[in-house]
């Protein structure tokens, strides 16, 4: 520990030296804004009627919950003592962000998207309870609330309800991760947070690393499963990609000329921290790589008649990059806003472990457990009317 | 060197002594039911400090009596109330030099001039108090909160560690002990103020800099040196109702 | 009846499901809350007792003054009056309550050692407040040879 403070430059509250929130808070908005991206993605085809993306409803769907899922995992790391996290639903503090964010978390998980996917996936539960044998049919009749019902007029009941649930949802959506950003936004003792736009720009670019999660993962599993890729579908999603970038891009920008342009007392420390400690994660991996390459790629897609080869190429290209790029917007957000002491004086350094409770490899493993959830997810409630569907690794 | 090894005897020993001292004045306490504090009543005591800058000497005492009063951790990192020193060269109120080394535990090596054109002083820095405090705000279970006698405490069998109070609290003043994984802070000795004793570092300060003040207490000097000097608080413009008072606050000072 | 809700069914069962949950919510709040949660605010009531429980180290000057008078009289009138006797000498919680205070006896703290912390000159110490050079104040010798520290004014 002693080591961070030959690192320290300048001057720091002596409190503030070592960083109180480490890359485990850094996956946290990350995974809830895949969530909240990967479900506005669904609602297009199911509230908007925009048929084009219909190929990755039900995909979406499942992606959002096994990413929903493992969301409270990294908090539950980070905690001093997660065995009294219950303490925020049983005496929450209404003023507190956080404690709120735990109910609109709740309400995410299960009323929107547990619910719209038991309501979409009902009759195919209920065959699979009748298809099936033993443990098996046990676990799908449980699935079904051991009903057995699935006449028209049942189905159509599910499917208004189903919609209704939807339309709740994309607000829901929002909140869930316009939350986060404010859990930020709303701390006035730190100016790197400090400012109305946080919820906006974390909404906008969680829709755009969900509709980059959805994309490739259809991308991805198509080419496992030998199926053709529906370009029709992977056109309008790009589109939807592009636009929620050039909004997402737009935002920060503003954020960050507003900065330059006021110039107010935090300016000069934030602008030294900007050019320096995190000038390779702000500068070159989150702005130039993670979103002005994908968003010109995008429209180089739009402008030029390119084949179908070459724009799933493309396609897969931008989304790696912005990926990236969103992954280190959580980054510079953060980890920056702890780098800079509050006196405006001085700055510190973050020290990543490795194999500790709030190390790289447990944050490796809580992005890939999402995926290890989504394949029993698809192995039990098969997206596709073929029941071969296998996640790749 | 010789005299980190006197150090670490002095302090070591001291610690023995002081925990001796406290399972022997144990029995004091237990006199009356921690419930009811004798002739302690909350709604008679408004809380504040007042600190002057033009008397502080930077000797460091308060930093001490304050570690070994409430048992604070005596790594480099931790500090309930620290010192720092602030070196303004010429015309650069936006640009102080500031150090605190180790808090101020062991005073300041010299390490400025006299006659280079410049202002220097000491500012001893702690919880705030604040009456409208947003490290209170944020709590996610309420396990900080400011009592009816104006002190902000922690409740220590009921924080997470979730450490949202430490990013809001503008100060700087909040730490994560890692004995109980739970957020520490200055009490204003509260165990002690209770008792009609003064905090620690008050009780040691040999120049009178630190004052603890009753608000509600017509007869506290507090009112007279709120009257009579021109006070400010730290970072005013948050709006945080801080009642650590400070009389001589330079401009430079964070 | 039946024919009605027999296409709904399956939504009341899982309406059913929701409401257990929240009733399962509401014994687990009844449970768990601590008692006196809420009292004085949003906090455990039992906390402002956990923060007052704590010994004390440091007795306060007047535990001092109750033995000590003599020296109490001593320092009247000096510019020394007003410092706390623990600030020097320590904390001496254990010496003021112990049943033979002379078994908890406080060490004398080492004159020059004590007395520069105050007064070594520092360019950051207030401009009025009395700071020596050691090297160049006194002839090298203990402060005490000319200052007695409870009323150290030389005359």
């Amino acid at each position: 520990m002693e080591s961070i403070l030959y690192h320290v430059q300048g001057f720091m509250y002596p409190n503030e030296v070592e960083l109180q929130w480490s890359i485990l808070i850094v996956l946290y908005p990350f995974i809830t804004g895949l969530v909240a991206g990967a479900f506005i993605l669904a609602s297009l085809e199911r509230v908007f009627n925009v048929e084009a993306v219909k190929p990755t409803y039900r995909l979406a769907l499942l992606t959002a919950l096994a990413f929903m899922l493992v969301a409270p995992l990294p908090l539950q790391l980070h905690l001093g003592h997660p065995e009294r996290s219950l303490e925020m639903y049983l005496t929450p503090h209404t003023s507190s962000a956080m404690a709120m964010f735990g109910f609109v978390y709740l309400w995410y998980l299960m009323v929107v998207l547990v619910l719209e996917i038991w309501l979409d996936y009902r009759k195919d539960i209920v065959l699979q309870a009748r298809a099936t044998t033993g443990w098996t049919r046990k676990l799908y009749r449980a699935m079904a609330l051991w009903s057995d019902n699935i006449s028209e007029r049942s189905l159509e009941i599910d499917d208004k309800v189903g919609r209704f649930i939807t339309i709740v949802g994309i607000p829901s959506a929002f909140l869930l991760h316009g939350y986060v950003g404010f859990i930020f936004g709303s701390i006035k003792a730190n100016p790197w947070w400090s400012t109305p736009l946080m919820p906006i720009v974390f909404l906008f670019s969680a829709i755009v690393s969900g509709i980059v999660l959805v994309m490739l993962m259809y991308m991805v599993v198509s080419w496992v499963r030998r199926t053709p890729i529906d370009m029709r579908c992977l056109d309008t999603i790009g589109r939807y990609f592009m636009y929620a970038f050039i909004i997402d891009f737009s935002l920060e920008m503003l954020d960050l000329i507003h900065r330059i342009y006021e110039a107010d007392e935090s300016f000069k420390s934030l602008n030294f921290m900007v050019h320096t400690k995190l000038y390779t994660s702000q500068v070159i991996i989150q702005i130039v790589m993670g979103t002005v390459v994908p968003i010109g790629i995008l429209a180089l897609i739009q402008l030029v008649k390119l084949s179908d080869a070459a724009r799933k190429s493309l396609y897969a290209l931008a989304g790696g990059l912005a990926m990236m790029g969103i992954f280190a917007m959580r980054w510079n957000v953060v980890i920056g806003g702890q780098l800079f002491s509050k006196s405006l004086l001085g700055y510190t350094t973050y020290k990543m472990a490795f194999a500790t409770r709030e190390g790289l490899l447990a944050t490796v493993i809580l992005l890939t457990l999402p995926f290890v959830i989504l394949w029993v997810l698809v192995k039990l409630l098969p997206p596709w009317p073929e029941k071969v569907g296998a996640q790749p690794d | 060197m010789a005299s980190d090894r006197r150090e670490f005897l002095k302090t070591t020993g001291t610690f023995l002594i002081l925990t001796g001292a406290a399972s022997l004045a144990w029995d004091q306490i237990l006199a009356g039911e921690p419930e009811k504090a004798p002739n302690y009543n909350m709604a008679d005591h408004w809380w504040a400090m007042a600190i002057d800058i033009e008397k502080c000497i930077g000797c460091g005492n308060c930093v001490r009596a304050c570690k070994a009063e409430n048992g604070v951790l005596l790594e480099p990192f931790y500090f309930r109330t620290w010192v720092e020193r602030y070196h303004v060269p010429e015309g650069e109120l936006e640009h102080p030099q500031v150090d605190s080394p180790d808090g101020g535990y062991d005073g300041f090596p010299e390490k400025y001039r006299h006659g280079d054109g410049s202002k220097n002083f000491f500012v001893p820095k702690l919880c705030n108090h604040c009456a409208h405090s947003p490290c209170v705000q944020v709590c996610p279970v309420g396990a900080t909160f400011e009592s009816p006698d104006g002190v902000v405490l922690v409740d220590k069998s009921y924080c997470l560690g979730c450490r949202y109070c430490v990013q809001a609290c503008p100060y700087g003043c909040r730490y994560i002990d890692p004995r109980t994984s739970t957020v520490d802070k200055c009490s204003l000795c509260y165990h002690r103020i209770t008792r009609g004793l003064t905090t620690a570092c008050c009780e040691t300060c040999p120049t009178g800099a630190r004052m603890l003040g009753d608000l509600k207490d017509p007869l506290d000097p507090i009112h007279e040196f709120l009257r009579t000097h021109k006070v400010q608080v730290l970072k005013p413009q948050m709006a945080t109702g801080s009642k650590t008072y400070y009389n001589g606050l330079d401009g430079s000072v964070r | 009846m039946n024919a009605r809700f027999k296409d709904k069914e399956h939504l009341i069962r899982m309406g059913a499901l929701f409401v257990g949950a929240f009733v399962l919510f509401l014994i687990l709040r009844a449970v768990f809350v601590p008692k006196g949660f809420g009292a004085y605010g949003h906090y455990r009531a039992g906390a402002l007792a956990d923060n007052r429980d704590h010994a004390l180290v440091f007795a306060g000057r007047r535990a001092c003054e109750d033995c000590h008078s003599d020296v109490a009289l001593v320092r009247k009138g000096s510019k020394h009056e007003r410092i706390a006797c623990e600030a020097c000498h320590g904390a001496q919680s254990a010496h003021a309550s112990a049943d033979d205070p002379a078994a908890a006896k406080p060490k004398l703290p080492d004159a020059k050692t004590l007395c520069l912390v105050c007064h070594q000159d520092n360019v950051a110490k207030p401009k009025g407040f009395p700071q020596v050079n050691p090297k160049e104040h006194g002839d090298g010798g203990p402060c005490t040879s000319c200052h007695k520290p409870h009323h150290p004014e030389v005359s």
